[in-house]
């Protein structure tokens, strides 16, 4: 395929994800919007208003970071994880093999799919935000940055979760019992002083601690670990997750006999 | 040119079981080529590493002359592929399903919808472009997968079981579009289970058994190999036993029906001149199973006998 073609290909499949995600959307943005809404009445207003001051704000305005960056995690990953499933599953994912379009042009138009979805999620959680606090942007190429890299980052996560996948369970799996507890445990309804050494030297284990705290940064300007270390070590799982996963579509694992 | 060129082709699957051992096959550009045997032969997995659905552990596959292993995009261009199942996504319309296939291809937009627009109206799928794929019958569905498979012009086209649970006016109906696509060039190759319609559309063969091409002709040569044909005759009056016929190997199926094995040395003539030296009327004459299936049933046979064979050796 020539370049062209190639293009024209990538952007059949991230029209087609988008459309897909945008069609279904009482499963796809409303629930994410409605779920952040709970969390900023109940943890921000009810009880924030008592806990006070984190890292020089307001509880509320130090957990929107966090929460916004939890449902672009959230969204990214679920998103291609069920697209890929679901077309695993139907086997209309032999449109795709059937056709010449090279693995890294499926692969990314997957992942830019995730992205979006990613982003609009969390673009409607941070205007939802702003009903509840202010908020300003302290380092916008910073944030942009973080947030495209993680929403990359977990749509290639989810990518790998639906190749190997054989049914609806085990694209639940991950989401449930390693994602949420380690968005929760990942800094975003905390600062990682407030820790014990011991627990807070094994919480720089977890991953989600450093993109919530670079995401924080770029809004509030504050983190509890080094955003270029975060911003490099993003990059690298990311590069790593890429790699992963396109020799295993290239393999055909969980795709082909 | 080679249409399809197989050699030496291998497959075992992650089980153990090997499905294909080692197949030879060349398809000529232009034929309307028939590819038979019964289940679990290795029809699908042939035609599942030619289209890239399936991987190969052996042998080589070239498509126009482009190799799969290759110049895989190439080859990929060069093929349209029917599936035996359903593959679409249930949900999308009818319209978008093939509109997006074009642009896998690589086809901009704007060509992309004139393609869909000409395979949906050839199709009888037009008035039904903006319905979910998952509202249309069994034939409609088989339809689009046709349209589908058309979208980008592939020079050869794969059909899988295409007219299965398809009813009689509407498979007829596609042989007329199907011949009409070979006639415009395009080499065809079909797998079925309706050996008649093998019979009718197909100028050549192949016949697949147990992972070997057991069989690999010209339709016309191959029908030549039917030395004996089984003619079932309808009696104006009923008969106690079976007449004695020299030369023909008679059963009395019941009381108003004979089954006669007629050699192909034999005429017709001559069987007729017995039964009425014997008074015996004939009221209807007809062949008791297509000619194909006869053949093709004795070839499957013989080969699971070698393969018997084989195993016990």
């Amino acid at each position: 395929m020539s370049f062209t073609e190639q293009w024209v290909a990538f952007l059949t499949l991230v029209t087609k994800e988008i459309r897909r995600f945008v069609r279904i959307w009482p499963q796809t943005l409303l629930p994410p919007a409605i779920t952040m809404s709970l969390y900023f009445v109940i943890f921000g207003n009810l009880v924030g208003s008592r806990i006070g001051d984190m890292g020089g704000f307001d509880y509320m305005q130090y957990i929107v970071p966090g929460l916004i960056m939890m449902s672009v995690i959230q969204n990214s990953y679920g998103n291609v994880v069920s697209s890929f499933f679901s077309t695993k599953f139907q086997h209309s994912i032999e449109e795709m093999m059937v056709s010449p379009m090279p693995a890294h042009v499926i692969l990314t138009g997957y992942m830019v799919g995730g992205i979006a979805r990613g982003l609009m999620v969390g673009g409607i959680v941070t205007v939802l935000s702003l009903f509840f606090t202010h908020l300003t942007l302290q380092h916008a190429w910073i944030t942009l940055s973080v947030v495209v890299m993680t929403a990359a980052l977990f749509s290639l996560g989810g990518f790998i979760n639906a190749v190997f996948a054989r049914n609806f369970d085990d694209i639940s799996i991950i989401p449930n019992f390693v994602l949420t507890p380690l968005t929760y445990l990942g800094g975003v309804f905390y600062s990682l002083e407030l820790l014990p050494d011991f627990w807070r030297t094994v919480t720089l284990a977890n991953p989600i601690v450093y993109m919530v705290n670079a995401f924080r940064y770029g809004i509030l300007g504050v983190s509890d670990v080094n955003v270029y270390t975060s911003l490099g070590t993003i990059a690298l799982f990311v590069l790593g997750f890429y790699i992963l996963a396109l020799w295993l579509l290239h393999r055909g694992t969980g795709i082909r006999a | 040119m080679s249409a399809l060129t197989i050699r030496n082709l291998t497959k075992t699957y992650g089980n153990g079981v090997q499905a294909l051992k080692g197949i030879d096959l060349t398809v000529e550009k232009g034929e309307f080529f028939a590819l038979l045997g019964p289940n679990g032969a290795g029809k699908s997995t042939t035609i599942g590493i030619v289209s890239s659905l399936v991987n190969k552990s052996g042998g080589e596959v070239e498509i126009f002359g482009h190799s799969l292993d290759r110049e895989r995009s190439l080859a990929k261009k060069k093929i349209g592929v029917v599936p035996q199942e359903f593959n679409f996504n249930q949900f999308e319309k009818v319209y978008d399903i093939v509109v997006t296939q074009a642009g896998f291809y690589g086809i901009p937009i704007a060509e992309a919808k004139r393609q869909a627009e000409k395979y949906l109206r050839q199709l009888g799928l037009w008035e039904k472009r903006q319905s979910a794929a998952r509202m249309l019958s069994g034939g409609m569905k088989r339809r689009l997968m046709i349209a589908r498979a058309l979208v980008h012009e592939p020079e050869l086209l794969i059909l899988d079981e295409p007219t299965a649970g398809v009813d009689i006016e509407l498979r007829r109906s596609m042989w007329d579009f199907l011949i009409g696509l070979n006639e415009q060039g395009r080499t065809i190759i079909l797998t079925t289970h309706y050996l008649e319609e093998a019979e009718s559309l197909c100028r050549r063969i192949a016949i697949i058994d147990h992972g070997v091409i057991v069989e690999n002709t010209d339709m016309r040569s191959l029908l030549e190999k039917l030395q004996v044909e089984t003619f079932v005759l309808d009696l104006q009056r009923p008969l106690q036993s079976a007449p004695e016929l020299c030369g023909f190997h008679v059963r009395l199926r019941d009381a108003a029906t004979l089954e006669v094995d007629v050699p192909k040395t034999e005429s017709l003539n001559r069987l007729f001149g017995a039964l009425a030296e014997q008074d015996i009327q004939v009221l209807s004459m007809r062949n008791k199973a297509n000619r194909l299936e006869e053949l093709f049933v004795r070839l499957v046979e013989r080969n699971a006998d070698l393969a018997g064979k084989e195993a016990a050796s």
